[in-house]
């Protein structure tokens, strides 16, 4: 029964891969950070089963932008190639890249997230978590939406592995856009800040593109502008991968000639400014 | 372990060196020093915003200090976070479990991100989930349960990879007399199995209970530290009171006691009369007065002070559990 503790030196702050004194069982547990990925991922998703509302905007909401636009405009705008009506739907998928990660500021305001913070485990995991379970979840929209575009006339006229690759883009660009969410919700105090402030910068951003209208009608600052919006390099790129409509005018900016490489470029330009702005606004606000 | 001579020591499971936390102008931790050797209950004993709360955010690596350290299981909070994590168990004071998600989805999410091999994940969470006798309550979403339920299911959270220390931030506000009578069980056990815990409180009768030392911080600052005997002590010798059966034999008896123990004060409306018990045995004396002037007598006792008077006496004003709503938000 005589339990010996030998005293280790607490002076000298221990190395990394020193045993805690004592040597006590089970406390240098670490999970690989894929696991934790998963484990929050899964979590994440859970979230979402319980709270089946949550799911609307994936749901009801791009069946009635597929309605909205293939009938209200879709009758007044003209366009060359296989109608407007084909056009657009290239358009209302890229909204579903807006899916913004909402769940992450409802977690900072509650003490769950202290409980992350106090595990030994990866601080990216939880936002890695968090963009995953968001394109998941966006991704669910964009299987939607092609339905509801298959009801009322849509048509893939590409090869399979073409409108493959179309969708492999929009979940890129997706992806990217998520972080911009993560960054924003890591700023904002409320889920309706967060609302607000995506909502009035990504709105005009859509429509300052090739996205509702073709652009060659546009002033010719305008349309530089809007040929250079990433959104239309995603749009076109999917567009021409799915046969949706004529090649861009000769005279467009390069994005559009090119618009596979330029969705990719900017896809990796955003995550690599806003990802780590996101990770360095998200560990600020929860430093404290 | 057969007859090694090697020095015993009791080591330091936890270390704060010289915190300091400031706030804009306010500096909610200031200068707090303490060290809680290996397996014993250290509280941390103050009202609202008196900086408990933060000093446990810095010690479990929450939030960073402005200067100063900690050390737990013998790792820098500054320097290795990490291991810090790995070696204690925190228990918010906001309650730190996934409200969507059904108390064994929760342990087995904590389980899966310590990294316990899979099987594990299973058991550890059952057992827990039964240890904490919520097994009945397993596959129930935590928005669901009731306080002690979360509490308890939040302290099973804290216990999954066995930590040998474990903070505790307030771990029975908001909980019936029932529910905390259970805790202090469950934190009782712990111990007695080698664990060390910090656990801050507003009750001073939940110091005075699980505390083998107490630490009274106010404004930030250590205003007190000892066991809660020598608190007691320190605040002032105990009193004893004679409570008289009937309201004539008050003076009779008020004099008898002037004759024998200093600041002998009154109270007629529960006939009761006080003074300052300085050696047991003036309690005999008393008793033998009492006797030889056959005065009837309801009661003749020794009060020691109680926590309550330990912190007006330090402070000069009175801890307010009632206030819990405006806890510290930091």
């Amino acid at each position: 029964m005589s339990t010996v503790r030998v005293h280790t030196n607490t002076d000298a702050p221990p190395r990394s891969e020193d045993p805690p004194p004592g040597g006590r069982v089970g406390a240098q547990q670490r999970a690989p950070f894929i696991r934790q990925v998963i484990t929050l991922t899964r979590r994440n998703l859970t979230h979402i089963k319980r709270q089946p509302e949550m799911l609307s905007d994936v749901t009801i909401q791009p069946v009635m932008f597929v309605l909205l636009f293939a009938y209200v405009f879709g009758g007044s705008i003209q366009t060359n190639g296989s109608g407007y009506r084909e056009w657009i739907m290239a358009q209302t998928m890229a909204f579903s890249a807006f899916v913004v990660a909402f769940g992450l500021s409802n977690d900072l305001t509650k003490g769950v997230i202290d409980r992350f913070r106090s595990l030994p485990i990866n601080r990216g995991s939880v936002l890695v978590a968090r963009s995953t379970s968001s394109l998941i979840h966006s991704s669910l929209g964009v299987i939607v939406m092609s339905l509801t575009g298959l009801i009322v006339g849509w048509r893939v006229r590409g090869s399979f592995l073409e409108a493959l690759a179309g969708y492999a883009l929009l979940m890129l660009f997706g992806f990217a856009m998520i972080w911009l969410g993560i960054l924003v919700g890591s700023v904002m105090r409320s889920v309706e800040g967060v609302n607000g402030v995506i909502f009035t910068t990504i709105f005009p951003l859509t429509f300052l593109a090739n996205t509702f209208a073709p652009s060659e009608n546009m002033p010719h600052w305008l349309r530089v502008i809007a040929e250079w919006n990433p959104i239309s390099s995603l749009v076109q790129a999917m567009r021409d991968l799915w046969g949706n409509g004529a090649p861009p005018p000769v005279d467009a900016q390069w994005p559009l000639h090119h618009p596979i490489i330029a969705t990719i470029a900017w896809a990796i330009i955003f995550t690599a400014i806003l990802a780590p702005l996101a990770m360095r606004a998200y560990v600020n606000r929860t430093r404290d | 372990m057969g007859a090694r001579s090697v020095v015993t020591m009791t080591a330091t499971a936890i270390e704060a060196i010289d915190l300091v936390k400031t706030f804009g102008d306010l500096t909610a931790v200031d200068h707090v020093s303490f060290t809680v050797p290996e397996g014993t209950v250290l509280g941390l004993l103050g009202p609202n915003g008196a900086g408990k709360t933060t000093a446990v955010r810095m010690m479990t690596t929450l939030s960073p200090p402005t200067s100063g350290t900690a050390r737990v299981a013998g790792y820098d909070v500054r320097t290795h976070p990490d291991q810090v994590r790995a070696s204690m168990g925190l228990t918010g004071q906001a309650a730190t479990v996934d409200e969507l998600l059904t108390g064994r989805e929760n342990l087995r999410m904590i389980a899966d991100l310590y990294g316990l091999p899979r099987p594990r994940v299973r058991r550890v969470a059952d057992d827990l989930l039964e240890r904490f006798s919520l097994a009945d309550a397993a596959t129930k979403v935590v928005k669901e349960y009731s306080g002690g339920m979360r509490r308890r299911l939040d302290l099973a959270a804290s216990l999954i990879a066995t930590p040998p220390v474990l903070f505790l931030d307030e771990p029975t506000t908001g909980l019936d007399p029932r529910s905390r009578q259970e805790l202090w069980e469950v934190l009782r056990n712990l111990v007695e199995q080698g664990t060390t815990l910090l656990l801050t409180t507003q009750y001073l009768e939940e110091a005075d209970h699980l505390a083998d030392r107490i630490i009274v911080i106010d404004h930030g600052t250590v205003i007190a530290d000892g066991t809660p005997l020598q608190l007691k002590d320190a605040s002032g010798a105990a009193r004893i009171v004679l409570t008289v059966s009937n309201a004539d034999d008050l003076s009779a008896a008020e004099s008898l006691l002037r004759g024998l123990i200093p600041e002998v004060r009154v109270d007629p409306a529960n006939r009761q009369i006080t003074g300052s018990a300085e050696g047991l045995d003036a309690i005999t004396r008393i008793a033998a007065g009492v006797q030889n002037l056959g005065i009837e007598i309801d009661d003749l006792g020794l009060k020691r002070p109680s926590l309550d008077d330990v912190f007006l006496n330090l402070t000069g004003h009175r801890a307010e559990p009632q206030l819990a709503a405006t806890e510290e938000s930091a």
